[in-house]
């Protein structure tokens, strides 16, 4: 060996440090091991026992679980009123998404190209707060605002806009005896909830969108609407989808909001919850996770396509 | 290239080599860098310098070959046994410490008492001239600071070798000029061997007693400044070093029947008017003036010759008015004006 | 030459009205109904959600003090918390240390891996691992709520600590081995300084996160009680009101402490990179 091989009264530590220096694989599997170990069995696996379970069926008699491998459980998956839920629950997720773009934009444009120093912290915190604080108070903070005595109907009152309100809770599908009890009212706190996680993704994605781009664009001669459509929303895309992917997969997962605020008609967290809590149908439970985690993979396939998994 | 056997090398590479997959940055390098020495790694991006220094520190390790640091083989070593320190690129100053407890922090390590070490970092800091500025943070000093903070930090290990990857390159012109000349004259009072990496030639020629010239992961030449600048080995030496015309084979065998490129100094050829005759024994070239390029004390010429092609000529702006663009000329240079390089 | 330069740059800086107003409209859409949060816990009035409230009133406060289940809740909820908080930590900077800079084979699919429980829905999470205790026959315990808890909350401190990694200059590790230091000494006195507040802040965040899980945690907690747990059961069946209020204020007060702090944590850490940039 050479006189700068280790010395035999050195620490068994800068021995190991050798080791793992002269073999980089070593100390990347030493590192990767338990983080991997901890998602790959507890996570993956439960995943992986949960995705099996929905190719057994449940007996219809006993109630319990027959572990033989069927695409029954699937069959009645796509039974109509089943089908009805997810398609309601698609809807949903499709609507707050959107809605949470709109909300979003403006907040995240302005704090990424006007906002400075002060300002800018300030718009940051106002984001971060409230997508940060307790969920369950915000849907009870919209339980007592939508109530049929709460503050919004006082609020319409006062502005002499009752009638209004009257029509629009008379109209079919979005209307209801009251906002709690309608569409309008889940819509509105899903909406919510999830639009600090779209303004976040989103702002990041514009921080990247250099201002002499949007200079450039209006010094070619194009209409504000016109460099929105060309320039800034193409470079905003991965942003919108990262956000996407918290307002669809946060929307398509709950099974909270739906039981304290909207219609009676169940959308998709509650049947799970339901399949697998009262009725005990694991397996139908399962199969029902199946349709929000596609949906998901295809989302996650598209956002790493775009490099929006980045701006997560 | 080849110094006496008997002294140890401080740093010697046998067949060197360092593969990245399919491509070798370094391949099969031989190089014995003498103790006490001031040698420059010089070479464009890529060429393999900068791995050949890395190799020399320990933050890599060859994929073939032999190296040695005075007389004792290195192989597997990691950095933190290896008896050379760094002065890196980005200076790499620790951001949450103060420049003393950076300058002491090998030390710490090294676990030499408190109050020893302050004393050996001040002494340091005196050193490099940062009196003062001891318990400031390194984003709170300019560039040249930064980079003084860095070597202090690693000389007060006093290094066997010293070795300093473009240590200049992100200063301003002015002070990269008064840091050349500071290093030299630090490297002579400590006679620590420094290994400098460079890609500007002129960084190199003035300040290295010696240079290696570093193309495609290989040598192409070692030799002191004077030798490198003005006897080149090869057609990528003459051009990369000098800005030198090469001279192809073909031309040169009819001045002097051999078959080898040959390099000429743009300051050694004469521009005389068209028709004028060439001084005695000189060789002469006809051509045209295409471009004219005010440098200060020199104007460059660029001529494009009938039989050499593109020739370059540095005409002293003392002897009055270069030729006008266009103008026909007759490029002239003494016999032994002209370098036979190695034959390719 | 300043002035040209003016005239080619046609909006120097100032925002169009309509985009002010959106944007200052949708920041009160995101704050004012905390706000009523705030004010009904002083309501006096206990039957129902009457706005604006008839008086105020501190009384529910005290109420809410003397209710043990309350107190039994949150001591559950901060030790899962804690635990949660400290494993994901230490698994969430591991994961990031290895996959902020080395490429290998497989490399994606396991960045996607971790970040794969936030991006699926929780519900998933919670009916699979569920599932998984009931065919392993576990029962119900602390553990199972940290098992869940602990797997969402890596990722959290993965981001955070992935961003600080990539920022770190290669060089800084190496200068550091060049002076000696071996990599135990390396990670004490280089690594773990440049990247404590970013561990800080996820922790921080992860720990927000855990504290206030209600999705995951219904499916792992079985008879347990954490705070969000108690909470969701009175919003279902409601027994006193307004107690729910006082307990709605004191979480948004809890949890918003350790988001500000992690704001400030990161924040600073910008600062000194943005210099470099």
């Amino acid at each position: 060996m050479t006189a700068f091989a280790p010395s035999p009264s050195e620490s068994a530590l800068r021995r190991l440090s050798d080791l793992l220096i002269a073999r980089p694989g070593l100390l990347l599997m030493l590192l990767l091991t338990p983080p991997l170990l901890w998602l790959g069995v507890v996570y993956l696996g439960a995943l992986f026992a949960l995705l099996a379970q929905s190719f057994f069926s449940i007996d219809e008699f006993s109630g319990t679980i027959v572990y033989q491998p069927t695409l029954a459980t699937y069959a009645e998956l796509l039974a109509p009123a089943n089908l009805d839920i997810i398609v309601r629950t698609l809807v949903v997720a499709l609507v707050v998404t959107a809605l949470a773009a709109l909300v979003a934009f403006p907040i995240a444009y302005y704090a990424a190209r006007y906002a400075r120093g002060k300002v800018k912290a300030l718009f940051y915190v106002a984001v971060m707060m409230p997508l940060w604080s307790s969920y369950l108070v915000k849907v009870y903070a919209w339980k007592l605002l939508l109530a049929k005595e709460g503050a919004v109907t006082w609020l319409v009152h006062a502005a002499g806009l009752t009638r209004l309100l009257d029509l629009w809770l008379a109209a079919p599908l979005i209307g209801g005896p009251s906002l709690s009890v309608s569409y309008t009212g889940m819509v509105l706190t899903f909406l919510y909830l999830w639009t600090p996680f779209m303004i976040l993704p989103l702002q990041a994605s514009l921080e990247r969108v250099p201002a002499t781009l949007i200079e450039a664009s209006d010094d070619l001669g194009a209409a504000p609407g016109q460099t929105f459509r060309h320039v800034i929303l193409p470079l905003a895309a991965p942003g919108l989808i990262a956000g996407s992917i918290f307002t669809f997969s946060l929307t398509l997962g709950d099974y909270i909001v739906p039981q304290i605020v909207g219609p009676s008609s169940l959308i998709l967290g509650q049947a799970v919850y339901a399949q697998q809590g009262n009725a005990g149908n694991v397996p139908l439970a399962a199969a029902f996770c199946v349709a929000p985690i596609a949906i998901m993979v295809v989302f996650l396939a598209l956002a790493r396509r775009t490099g929006a998994l980045d701006a997560l | 290239m080849d110094p006496s056997p008997a002294a140890a090398s401080a740093v010697r590479f046998r067949g060197v080599s360092r593969a990245f997959g399919a491509v070798k940055a370094v391949d099969g390098v031989d190089l014995d860098v003498a103790a006490g020495e001031f040698f420059a790694m010089l070479g464009p991006s890529g060429s393999g310098k900068t791995t050949c220094l890395r190799l020399i520190a320990g933050f890599d390790q060859p994929t073939a070959g032999h190296i040695e640091i005075f007389g004792e083989a290195v192989e597997g070593a990691p950095a933190y046994r290896r008896p050379v320190n760094t002065v890196f690129q980005d200076y790499a100053l620790f951001p949450h410490m103060s420049v003393l407890d950076n300058v002491c922090y090998g030390l710490m390590i090294r676990g030499v008492g408190k109050a020893e070490r302050r004393k050996t970092g001040a002494e340091a800091l005196k050193l490099v001239k940062l009196v003062g500025m001891e318990g400031r943070k390194p984003g709170e000093l300019s560039g040249g600071q930064r980079q003084r903070v860095a070597l202090a930090r690693a000389l007060v290990m006093r290094p066997k070798v010293l070795l300093l990857d473009e240590p200049l390159g992100a200063l301003d012109l002015k002070l990269r000029e008064a840091m050349q000349g500071e290093l030299k004259s630090l490297q002579h009072a400590l006679g620590v061997t420094f290994v400098f990496v460079t890609h500007d030639q002129g960084e190199a020629l003035s300040m290295a007693d010696r240079v290696a010239v570093f193309n495609h992961g290989r040598i192409e030449q070692v030799g002191t400044p004077k030798d490198i600048y003005e006897r080149p080995r090869t057609r990528f030496v003459a051009d990369f070093v000098g800005g030198s015309n090469v001279i192809e084979p073909a031309l040169v065998r009819r001045w002097t029947g051999l078959d080898r490129p040959a390099s000429l100094r743009p300051e050694k050829i004469v521009l005389l008017a068209d028709g004028a005759a060439a001084p005695e024994g000189a060789l002469g070239i006809e051509g045209r003036v295409d471009e004219v390029l005010f440098h200060g004390a020199v104007y460059r010429v660029e001529l494009t010759a009938s039989e050499a092609g593109r020739l370059v000529v540095s005409v002293p702006a003392s002897t009055g008015e270069p030729p006008s663009e266009g103008a026909p000329v007759r490029a002239a240079f003494a016999r032994d004006a002209l370098h036979l390089m190695e034959a390719e | 030459m300043p002035s040209d330069a003016r005239k080619t740059v046609k909006k120097p800086g100032r925002s169009p009205l309509g985009l002010r107003l959106a944007a200052g409209a949708g920041l009160a859409f995101l704050h004012l109904p905390l706000a009523f949060i705030l004010l009904y816990a002083f309501s006096n009035e206990d039957k129902s959600f009457q706005f604006p409230p008839p008086g105020l009133t501190l009384r529910w406060f005290a109420v809410a003090w003397d209710r043990p289940d309350i107190w039994e809740a949150l001591a559950l909820s901060i030790r899962v918390a804690l635990l949660s908080t400290g494993l994901a930590i230490l698994l969430g900077t591991l994961a990031a240390a290895a996959l902020s800079r080395a490429r290998f084979f497989g490399r994606e699919a396991i960045s996607l891996l971790f970040i794969l429980p936030i991006a699926l829905p929780g519900i998933v999470t919670g009916i699979a691992l569920r599932s998984a205790f009931n065919l392993m026959t576990m029962p119900f315990s602390f553990w199972t709520i940290v098992l869940g808890h602990a797997t969402f909350c890596i990722v959290v401190v993965y981001n955070n600590a992935v961003a600080r990694f990539r920022r770190l200059s290669p060089s800084l590790i190496e200068a550091s081995m060049d002076l000696g230091a071996d990599g135990f000494q390396t990670f004490r006195h280089v690594l773990l300084p440049s990247i404590g507040t970013s561990l800080l802040a996820g922790g921080l965040l992860a720990f927000a996160l855990s504290f206030d899980e209600v999705i995951v945690t219904t499916f792992t907690a079985g008879q347990q009680r954490t705070l969000p747990i108690w909470m969701l059961g009175e919003l279902i069946r409601p027994h006193q009101r307004p107690v729910t209020n006082v307990v709605a204020v004191a979480v948004i007060a809890v949890t918003a402490l350790p988001i500000l702090a992690a704001y400030y944590l990161t924040r600073e850490g910008e600062h000194v990179a943005g210099a470099g940039k």
